[in-house]
């Protein structure tokens, strides 16, 4: 198989970004007569922060669920790593190392939130179902191990004093950042974020948006992220893809994507022919 | 003794991992283990361990194996009597072929035999979900019992179809057949109770647990993040139903001691397992405890109090039985889905952080 490197780049804040991670190669999605998706193209570079922006419906959520392997696009070619990607369900897709939260967050909700966020490591967890039984030896010394890793997820996150609270009791904001968190646990290489503000105040926002720029940061994550928030975009993301109506409508850094006209048309809601 | 967290602090996650936290729920635990097992063997008679602690702890057993399979990882099931007349005939044909092996393994191979049968009728459980799951499940357990009846080589062609266990002993202290005595046969349940309950505790503890939990709760964001939701429900039917097999297998070979298998296995065992882990609490090893002890005794105590004291007609208390038990079943399931064991965390939460309550 051949393998891809495209130059990476250095961004304007001076990180550099590696070549390709993920790349999308003409996908089409269909939903019987519905396109969602019509010939898409873009890449995802390593250690870069990707937004993927567009009005209500254009597609961008059925695009990371084609990423994680939960919609099976009718067309193209999905590429990570370097290879191209066979057909995978999408348990598969996250032991590959693609981790994400959802437009509707998805937490488990009759688990506290450390068994949130420790289920999301669960690719990490090798011990055998007899093992797990006996408890003492194996299992205990992995689930000591792994405990470790979460409870720096959760102090990086700041949600130790809910670490015991079943999760259906939390308010909005903070289930956002479990799911977050059960992501994270799974120290993935590629993790997609669908709208991770959307519905919070300022205040939320922006914590949310520390939370995303250290993770890219500290843990040299790539990211993926859906959002509706220009500023926001603007603020986080290195390139955007602008999606309208399934079809991609501009692809660049934020400052050239938001002076294009096709752009800007799309969000003052020019019509279409 | 003071029932408290301030001041016990946890120093490593092992401590914090406990299946006791608090110290004052670690010295009941083994109080209560030692009491099972040194002292109520020493006071126990016929009445007692037929009408009361053999019912529980077998039945225990069998509101584990549902309560993994229903209350952790969210799989309907009404074929827990078939499952448990698969662990009894299992029993039946291992204990008349080997006669030489303890049965303490023909238990637990009933059990595997049993995990088997699970793991095959568990095979839709992909496909279909809740109330449709429920069906097949209805369907296995009259498919069982018909299989049971109508296939001689189940009951070794006996002239009336029904199995009856022969005497098998333990350390030379018989535990099946007519001339067991009570604490034999008490102890030799209660090891397979602590067995089990341990094994139940420590699967659901780690990270099996939490995967068949994440399916329960929601299977489409259990299999993004990484569950093969194939593997984990089927290891949830294996699982629950080796438990299940071990009870039906104690069931008939050591409290019964002769079965038909309409009788003791039909559908009204499924449901009384089930009522038992919608009372007791669904997702709680104690709360299948609570419910197996509360469904085994209020019928021995209205029957003490209200036939024997009050001298009420048998009939008209069994139809009370039946009405309490409706009427808690429709309370719990609207108003607390996790059942006796909720309320017991509702009022150890309080008592908790007593007397400072923020
Ligand atoms: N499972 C599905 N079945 C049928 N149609 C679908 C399905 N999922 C998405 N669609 C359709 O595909 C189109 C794109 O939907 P999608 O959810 O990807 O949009 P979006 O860009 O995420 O919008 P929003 O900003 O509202 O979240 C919509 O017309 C939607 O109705
Ligand atoms: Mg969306």
């Amino acid at each position: 198989m051949t393998v891809q490197k495209e130059e990476g780049y250095v961004t304007a804040d001076g990180r550099k970004i590696g070549g390709t991670l993920m790349e999308m190669k003409n996908i089409t999605l269909r939903f019987g007569g519905v396109k969602a998706i019509t010939d898409i193209s873009f890449d995802i570079k390593e250690g870069e922060i990707r937004a993927i922006i567009g009005p209500n419906g254009a597609g961008k959520s059925s695009m990371l669920n084609v990423i994680s392997g939960f919609y099976v696009p009718q067309e193209g070619e999905v590429w990570f790593r370097g290879a191209k990607r066979p057909p995978m369900k999408p348990y598969e897709v996250a032991q590959q190392g693609i981790a994400r939260t959802f437009q509707n967050i998805a937490l488990f909700e009759g688990m506290s939130v450390l068994d949130n966020v420790m289920t999301g490591r669960l690719n990490n967890m090798k011990t055998n179902m007899f093992q797990q039984a006996i408890w003492k030896g194996k299992a205990e010394k992995e689930e000591v191990e792994n405990r470790e890793v979460v409870e720096k997820i959760i102090d990086f996150l700041e949600i130790q004093s809910i670490r015991k609270t079943p999760v259906a009791r939390l308010p909005y904001g903070l289930k956002k950042r479990v799911e977050l968190a059960r992501a994270l646990a799974a120290e993935p290489k590629l993790l997609l974020l669908d709208e991770p503000m959307a519905g919070m105040n300022v205040e939320e926002k922006e914590d949310m948006s520390r939370f995303i720029l250290d993770v890219n940061d500290e843990f040299g994550t790539t990211i993926a992220l859906i959002e509706h928030d220009m500023g926001v975009v603007m603020d986080l993301s290195d390139r955007v893809v602008v999606m309208d109506y399934g079809k991609k409508i501009g692809d660049g850094p934020p400052d050239e994507v938001r002076n294009n006209q096709d752009v800007i048309d799309a969000y003052l809601g020019v019509a279409h022919d | 003794m003071f029932y408290r967290e301030a001041g016990d602090f946890k120093t490593s996650y092992v401590d914090d991992n406990q299946t006791f936290p608090i110290k004052f729920d670690r010295y009941r635990y083994y109080f209560v283990l030692l009491f099972a097992f040194l002292v109520v063997p020493f006071v126990i008679n016929d009445y007692w361990v037929n009408a009361v602690f053999m019912p529980f702890l077998i039945y225990s057993i069998a509101a584990i194996g549902l309560n993994i399979l229903v209350g952790y990882c969210g799989q309907v099931s009404l074929g827990t009597g078939g499952f448990m007349a698969v662990g009894a005939y299992a029993c039946y044909k291992l204990m008349t072929a080997f006669p030489e092996v303890n049965i303490f393994f023909h238990v637990l191979l009933a059990g595997g035999v049993t995990a088997v049968v699970g793991v095959l009728f568990g095979l839709p459980s992909l496909r279909i979900k809740g109330f449709y799951l429920a069906v097949a499940t209805l369907a296995a357990q009259f498919f069982l019992v018909w299989l049971f009846n109508k296939v001689p080589w189940f009951y070794n062609y006996s002239a009336s179809g029904q199995i009856s266990s022969p005497e098998r002993t333990v350390f030379g202290y018989a535990v099946t057949g007519p001339h067991t005595s009570a604490w034999a046969t008490y102890l030799f349940c209660l090891v397979f109770v602590v067995l089990c309950a341990v094994i139940a505790r420590n699967l659901t503890r780690g990270t099996v647990g939490r995967k068949w939990m994440a399916i329960r709760d929601m299977d489409i964001a259990a299999e993004i993040i990484g569950v093969d939701p194939l593997r984990s429900k089927l290891s949830a039917f294996a699982v629950s139903s080796f438990f299940i097999g071990i009870s039906g297998a104690l069931f008939f070979s050591v409290y019964l001691g002769a079965v038909e298998v309409g009788e003791a296995f039909g559908i009204n065992k499924s449901f009384l397992v089930l009522f038992m882990i919608i009372i007791g609490g669904l997702g709680s090893i104690f709360g299948s405890f609570a419910g197996a002890a509360f469904l085994v005794l209020l019928p021995v105590l209205l029957k003490n109090v209200l036939v024997s004291g009050l001298g009420w007609p048998t009939d008209l208390a069994a139809h009370l039985e039946f009405m309490i038990v409706g009427g808690l079943i429709i309370t719990f399931l609207i108003a607390e889905p996790h059942g006796l064991a909720q309320l017991w965390r509702v009022a150890k939460e309080k008592l908790r952080l007593w007397p400072f309550p923020h």
